[in-house]
């Protein structure tokens, strides 16, 4: 498959309100959503949102609700129009698209899966399944050929011809990512779409998607109010606070560096180890002859139980070609997975 | 003193008035009449065509196709069962003719407001406006004594089968339209909202999510609409539509009490058997929405 294309949010503004464009100038001068809320009863809900969403790989917005993550997500497939700014797909605006052209877009290029999941209940699986195939106009024999390998792929097999009432809640959200995946669309927009599935099953759809994401290299973007969630999944993570985006950056960066106390309060319950490399913690300037390795790019979990397994108090760290990088020791895995964010 | 009065127009003025209405509407009959009753033709063809076929029928077919239809409707032997002793009675009782006169108008009456009517509520359930339009006119379609409406129908049709029609259209029809307008409005948003994230046009949003969800509510319409055609059908009778109505019409003219009640129950069994084949089959639709996991 070729090198998914990333999305570009350049300097978005949505204001919800009558005269939204008139507004924008006055949250571009430094009106906060209260007072602008107060003063012209409008509601900012994106304010100079500028994310570069890298193709082919899982970017998270994470939020807590009324954040406006979801207005955000709506943007790229344009479900909610934009008062001000771009969304860019390679070379194309999708805040400038005509309408054949945005539904020629988002049968082709998006799919989309939904905290609610939003199944057709008078459909079974497979009908379901090949809904936007169906609408892209493919013939019925290969859109079920085709849904077929997906459902087979999320696990339902068997489940084929039972309606969605007949299913549970982690199932449903099965048929909604095998929907999605049929599309076999560039973009994947997940709008919170594990959470309304308990943890278990939760984990057990994120590991699905994860797997799925290691083959099909798509660009997805995750929609999530869960700080685990959005370190488990995310290659980038953008976190939205009252409609801004208040920090971007990979996990790592930002359960280490968190940019301000809002977020610092965030990921103090973080468990570091599942979220901070080997490669961090590690020290560059030695090298080791011999004795215990560890790969680079794993986490400190990992790392842990490698001691924990062995009984050896260091370890080298070599990179893919086996050449030794630096040396790790348990004394600092255990501060780094402990210490609490200082800021 | 002055004001004891109410000051209403007086006699000449209410004249002027009512001539001017009636003379204008006698006049918009003499010019197009004719050409309306000629629109209508059509349909009183089939009807008469449907009529006769009920009737010239030998019964034993009617009564198997009959079973055959509520059956495939409901899935029910019981309601099936039901409708043969109910239609077997009526013909003992020497109803068959106006018992098949009557479900034949009845039919066509309902065809006619299911293909007027849910193009109607389709409309209003896509703009506010249409809807609020059409609200006021259905208001008054289900106020109007039938009477009233029975006058400008009968000055344009005459005598006969299409005025009965109309009338009775008239009357049933406000649920089929109101009913397909509450249905389609309330399908799940989340539902369209995924329809539209996949790319669906206005067309296919209408023919795979709107129609289809709002189905069981647009067969309780049909369920309305049905019971509101035959108990439509005496006073359509006063029109010179044949059929049960005109029995019992004739009874109360000459205060007949047998000849009334059976006419009477014969329309009641004619509803039941309508009313529990379109409700079962209503239910049937929403099977796939019976067995919810917790």
């Amino acid at each position: 498959m070729a090198e998914a294309t990333g999305i570009d949010v350049k300097n978005l503004y949505k204001i919800f309100g009558s005269k939204g464009k008139e507004m924008v100038q006055l949250v571009k001068d430094g009106m906060s959503k209260t007072e602008l809320n107060e003063k012209h009863n409008h509601v900012l809900g994106l304010n100079n949102i500028n994310i570069s969403m890298p193709g082919g790989k899982i970017q998270v917005v994470m939020g807590l609700s009324g954040s406006g993550k979801s207005t955000l997500i709506r943007h790229i497939n344009r479900l909610i129009d934009p008062t001000d700014g771009e969304v860019l797909y390679g070379e194309e605006d999708v805040c400038k698209m005509s309408k054949d052209q945005l539904r020629e877009f988002r049968r082709h290029k998006t799919a989309m899966v939904f905290q609610k999941f939003a199944l057709l209940p008078h459909r079974t699986v497979m009908k379901n399944t090949i809904y936007g195939l169906e609408i892209q106009g493919v013939p019925a024999k290969e859109s079920e050929e085709r849904a077929a390998r997906w459902i087979a792929r999320v696990g339902l097999e068997g489940f084929e011809d039972h309606y969605p009432n007949q299913l549970s809640g982690g199932m449903q959200q099965r048929v909604g990512l095998a929907r999605a995946l049929t599309n076999d669309a560039d973009i994947l927009l997940m709008d919170e779409a594990f959470s309304a599935l308990d943890p278990l099953i939760r984990m057990d759809m994120q590991t699905v998607l994860l797997d799925l994401q290691e083959e099909l290299h798509k660009t997805i973007v995750f929609i999530t109010h869960d700080l685990d969630e959005a370190l488990r999944l995310g290659d980038k993570i953008a976190i939205l606070r009252d409609g801004a985006v208040i920090q971007q950056g990979t996990g790592q960066e930002i359960v280490l560096r968190p940019s301000d106390e809002y977020i610092a309060d965030f990921v103090k319950e973080v468990n570091r180890g599942r979220v901070i490399l080997v490669d961090t913690v590690m020290d560059k300037t030695k090298t080791l002859e011999g004795g215990l390795t560890i790969p680079s790019g794993i986490m400190l979990e990992e790392a842990a139980k490698t001691f924990a397994e062995t009984g050896q108090g260091e370890a080298s760290i070599v990179n893919g070609d086996g050449k030794p990088v630096g040396v790790l020791n348990v004394q600092d895995t255990i501060s780094a997975m402990v210490t609490p964010a200082t800021h | 003193m002055d004001w004891i009065e109410f000051p209403s127009l007086g006699r000449s003025e209410l004249l002027a008035i009512r001539k001017a209405v009636d003379g204008a509407f006698r006049d918009f009959t003499r010019a197009y009449g004719e050409y309306l009753e000629r629109m209508f033709d059509p349909v009183q063809d089939f009807l008469v065509f449907l009529e006769h076929l009920l009737i010239n029928s030998p019964w034993p077919i009617i009564l198997i196709v009959f079973a055959a239809i509520v059956y495939l409707l409901s899935r029910s032997i019981k309601i099936a069962i039901g409708t043969v002793i109910a239609l077997v009675l009526i013909g003992v009782f020497g109803m068959w003719e106006n018992t098949m006169r009557t479900i034949a108008m009845v039919t066509v009456c309902t065809m006619l407001a299911i293909f007027v009517g849910i193009p109607i509520g389709i409309f209003m359930a896509r703009s506010d406006r249409v809807q609020a339009f059409f609200n006021p006119i259905l208001d008054l379609m289900q106020t109007m004594p039938s009477f009233v409406y029975l006058i400008p129908v009968v000055m344009i049709f005459g005598i006969g089968k299409v005025p009965g029609l109309i009338a009775v259209v008239i009357y049933a029809i406000p649920p089929m339209i109101r009913l397909t307008n509450l249905g389609i409005r309330l399908v799940d948003p989340d539902v369209l909202e995924a329809a539209d994230a996949f790319g669906s046009n206005a067309r296919q949003k209408l023919v795979n999510v709107q129609l289809p969800l709002a189905l069981p509510t647009i067969m309780a319409g049909i369920n309305q609409t049905i019971m509101m055609a035959l108990s439509m059908v005496v006073v359509a009778s006063m029109i010179g539509v044949r059929g049960l109505g005109q029995e019992v019409l004739n009874a109360i003219n000459n205060q007949y009490l047998f000849i009334g009640l059976q006419n009477g129950l014969a329309i009641v069994a004619v509803a039941i058997i309508f009313d529990r084949a379109t409700q079962a089959y209503g239910k049937r639709l929403q099977k796939h929405s019976e067995v919810v996991h917790g």
